[in-house]
């Protein structure tokens, strides 16, 4: 199997995998980062999703070929300790219910937020209307992103 | 599903533990004053070395505790909430509480089980009760220590203090205390004392999740672990005939194709299952490899042909059997009071309606997987399952393995809505690993999840009343479902003892397709059913919406044998405190109100939804939620649950649709299955009764009413009335013009 040279968290990896394994599954079963989470592998849901050079994108349809190059960071890089702005107003919100769609949540918000600091309401639903919460914390995300556009700008 | 036995407080969970025979390092110097609330130790709680103290807490000699949280966490928060009701009565900081997931562990702990909403109902006495007799026994041992009378000591904050002035922590006195007998009975804390009930407290796992570290099934590994997709039947009523599988062998990774189903069908026919086992019969294939995306890809690769077992069922068919049933009379009577027969007879008019709601699938957004290690030493199994014990005894006569040798850990779980309560991925796991000898974890693709699982049953309601002058004399509700019907409570919901003739009755047929609960089992739409029914029926007497339910609740009031389960007073209670807080009858212009109240899993709600047409598409702003739960043990976590059972009907209700083409469900993920996103989403004010009533659960009472408010209001709006989920597949609106 070919191998591929990945820039994670400001980490180098050398993975072997085939070549259209999704970066979600290398993460998850190679590298151990399990922070990124699988909830449809069609692109739909959002669970999956990480910054490339600090834009979201969506880890389940981004074959490993594609990701050698890129300056990849997952839930566990975006802070040292859960003090990313973001990761602050979830906290100060309690945004999560189950927790499993929220990894996603945040990366979609805090590359978000990094083009649009002072967002309008509307802008905020929009940009959050990809990420799917099955428990329904839709009205905690949108207020946490609210306060957390407070809190960096 | 249905709320169970009383949690009883077993003793046994007072494990007399010998004085520490590990006798453990002390700490050089006396660290008790570490325990005052002011001191803020940097300690990593998960670390210290905690004495064993009953099965619910650990307490360490600095005075921190560990507390179990005993039943599984699926996203409703008891995680957070049950432990606070030890922490309470045990009178300890919160920050000094570390709280820990509880193994599955019958010798020490009753119902761990998350479902119908019970969990903090059923241990609200006896989870206290454990807490304070814990802090009677160190309050007793620090008497003994100092040689004084208990009664002469109080207990306050993790610290036990004697009249005198002399102080000890908890810590200092645990070992001692974990060996004396335990106190037969103690006093609970009178509400206005409490320190943690009733106080914001966050989810103790948000650090957790926040940062993404590894906490649901999905995320465990183990040393030697291999992956395994498993290749179901593609149709209900179809079993395994024959497979090819040299393709899926030759994917790089695959190291083995089994099949299992065997050991499962001997259970069944043994009648070894038990009420949460729901599981199909046939053969299934298994790929067995070294990561999940070359498990998927070798199930893909797998050629299988499949024979019918049993009629393959289309929604046509299964829509016509539900409406022969409701056409027909042979249905079981499940309560009758009065005459109906002779009401309707006499009646000046009848309004009948007739209401319809598809399969649904629970769609958690971690999709099913479990580990399972069979050794000859034990079986280890570790995952996300609501009911770990039922699971647990099938899986020993699923291997005839001895109950003693299985050990279930549970994980965090993303979202359970009634999927997790039947073990069928923890009975694949533990089958596939018992044949390859192997640790193995079993996960499903949302693929398989979506078209291999357990589905809220599709129902048909026909509810029909008689009028006579002007007044509502009888009322009569026929239930149609599959696979089963509505379980025995419901009967006795409201219009019970409301409506002088009032009848139930229900019957079903039987599908090959997978069913089971599903958030609210069968209130899920019968209230949607029933509140857009009243709406209709206030209408056509032409009198108001408000004052007939308020008129309906005195009637039961009034009654003299009711023999209902909802009390009439807290439902008008929550029916005027909505009405209230939604300004209800005096929005603004353009915007259209509906009201629903409804009693369901012991809380009582009423809500009214606020929609407003946008391009001739109505859009729901807003949702005034009043809620009468009692004592709210953790407020944020109560709103949590509160806005997302409200937000989860009204996505469900509005635009899920699901159903079977000979057998074959009609999606398999989400490109093609509409679950409400951050777009649809109304704002949900939440409001709560205020009083000391013991508190009853939250993870489905607002989700039922959700429908019929939006439904309702949808009327209002479009003059069309909804009897057809999801509704907006049934609402037909005129071409909107310019």
């Amino acid at each position: 199997m070919p191998k591929f040279n990945l820039k994670i968290n400001n980490k180098n990896h050398t993975v072997e995998a085939a070549m259209d394994t999704p970066l979600l599954w290398v993460l998850r079963d190679q590298i151990g980062l399990v922070g990124t989470k699988y909830g449809c592998g069609i692109g739909q849901c959002g669970a999956c999703t990480i910054h490339v050079d600090g834009n979201a994108m969506r880890s389940c349809l981004l074959q490993v070929s594609q990701a050698e190059g890129m300056n990849i960071t997952t839930i566990e890089g975006l802070s040292e300790d859960g003090s990313h702005p973001v990761q602050q107003a979830w906290k100060d919100i309690d945004v999560p219910q189950c927790g499993y769609c929220q990894s996603g949540q945040i990366m979609t918000a805090s590359a978000f937020l990094e083009r649009n600091p002072n967002p309008t309401k509307t802008e905020i639903r929009n940009a959050m209307n990809g990420n799917i919460c099955r428990c329904a914390s839709y009205n905690s995300i949108e207020k946490a992103v609210e306060v957390a556009s407070k809190k960096s700008s | 599903m249905r709320p169970s036995k009383q949690m009883n407080f077993s003793r046994r969970s007072f494990i007399k533990t010998s004085a520490l025979a590990s006798g453990g390092m002390l700490i050089g110097f006396n660290l008790f004053n570490a325990c005052k609330s002011d001191v803020k130790m940097p300690v990593d709680l998960s670390k210290l070395n905690y004495n064993d103290f009953n099965a619910f807490i650990k307490i360490s000699e600095e005075g921190k505790v560990t507390i179990f949280a005993p039943n599984p966490e699926i996203g409703q928060g008891v995680k957070t909430s049950m432990p606070m009701l030890i922490a309470e009565e045990l009178d300890v900081p919160w920050e000094d509480v570390y709280v820990q997931q509880a193994p599955l562990d019958t010798e020490n702990y009753t119902r761990q089980i998350a479902g119908g909403s019970q969990s903090i109902r059923l241990a609200w006495t006896p989870l206290r009760q454990t807490g304070a007799t814990a802090k009677q026994m160190l309050v007793n041992a620090a008497a003994a220590k100092w040689g004084v009378d208990a009664s002469e000591c109080s207990a306050s904050q993790g610290v036990i203090t004697h009249k005198d002035g002399n102080t000890l922590g908890y810590g200092d006195v645990v070992k001692e205390a974990a060996t004396m007998e335990v106190p037969e009975d103690v006093t609970l804390k009178d509400p206005k004392d409490f320190t943690i009930i009733g106080q914001n407290t966050s989810n103790v796992d948000i650090d957790a999740i926040v940062t993404g570290k590894p906490l649901f099934g999905l995320d465990y590994k183990e040393e030697g672990m291999v992956y395994a997709s498993v290749l179901r039947p593609p149709a209900f009523g179809q079993v395994l005939e024959s497979y090819d599988d040299s393709a899926a062998r030759a994917l790089p990774g695959v190291i083995d194709v089994i099949t299992i189903g065997e050991k499962m069908r001997k259970v069944l026919d043994a009648g070894k299952a038990n009420w949460s086992t729901v599981i199909g019969t046939s053969d299934k294939v298994v790929v067995i490899a070294n990561s999940t995306w070359q498990a998927f890809k070798g199930k893909n690769a797998i050629k299988a042909t499949w024979k019918n077992d049993a009629k393959l069922e289309s929604t046509k068919d299964q829509d016509d059997q539900l409406l022969a049933i409701l056409d027909g009379n042979d249905l079981d009577v499940r309560r009758s009071d009065g005459d109906v027969n002779k009401a309707f007879a006499e009646a000046d008019q009848v309004l009948e309606r007739t209401y319809e709601a598809p399969f649904l699938p629970h769609n958690t957004m971690e999709p099913m997987n479990f580990f399972a290690n069979v050794t000859p030493e034990k079986v280890h199994l570790v995952g996300p399952v609501q009911t770990p014990e039922a699971a647990a005894e099938v899986v020993s006569a699923l291997l005839d393995r001895d109950l003693s040798d299985i050990h279930l850990d549970m994980t965090r779980m993303g979202g359970g809505f009634g999927r997790r309560l039947y073990g069928d991925f923890v009975f694949e796991a533990a089958e596939i690993s018992a044949a390859i000898k192997k640790p193995v974890k079993m996960v499903s693709s949302r693929e398989d999840d979506m078209t291999t699982g357990v589905y809220r049953p599709a129902s048909k309601y026909r509810i029909a009343a008689s009028i006579k002058d002007g007044k509502i004399t009888g009322y009569r509700l026929k239930e149609a479902c599959v696979n089963g019907n509505m379980y025995g409570l419901i009967p006795n919901f409201f219009p019970a003892a409301a409506i002088e003739n009032f009848q139930v009755e229900s019957a079903h047929f039987n599908s090959s397709v997978t069913t089971g609960a599903w958030r609210a089992p069968y209130t899920n739409f019968l209230a949607s059913a029933e509140q857009t029914f009243f709406d209709e029926l206030a209408e056509t007497l032409g009198i108001d919406r408000v004052q007939m339910h308020m008129d309906l609740l005195e009637n039961a009031k009034n009654n003299p044998n009711p023999n209902i389960e909802y009390s009439p007073e807290r439902l008008q209670g929550v029916l005027k405190l909505a009405v209230e807080k939604s300004n209800w009858g005096k929005a603004e212009d353009g915007v259209y109100q509906g009201l629903s109240v409804y009693y369901c899993h012991n809380s009582h709600v009423a809500e009214v939804a606020d929609i407003r047409m946008e391009d001739g598409v109505p859009k729901v702003e807003k949702v005034t939620v009043a809620v009468d739960c009692g004592i709210v043990v953790n407020p944020l976590g109560a709103q949590n649950q509160i806005k997302g059972g409200v937000i989860d009907g009204i996505g469900h209700t509005m635009y899920s649709d699901f159903g079977f083409k000979d057998g074959v469900p009609s999606s398999n993920n989400f490109n093609t299955y509409n679950l409400i996103r951050m777009g649809q989403t109304p704002h949900v004010d939440v409001h709560f009764v205020e009083n000391n009533i013991d508190p009853t659960g939250l993870g489905e009472p607002t989700l039922p009413p959700a429908g019929a408010a939006v439904a309702n209001a949808i009327y209002k709006a479009t003059g069309k009335r909804l009897y057809k989920q999801p509704y907006m597949n049934h609402l037909k609106l005129e071409k909107v013009v310019g």
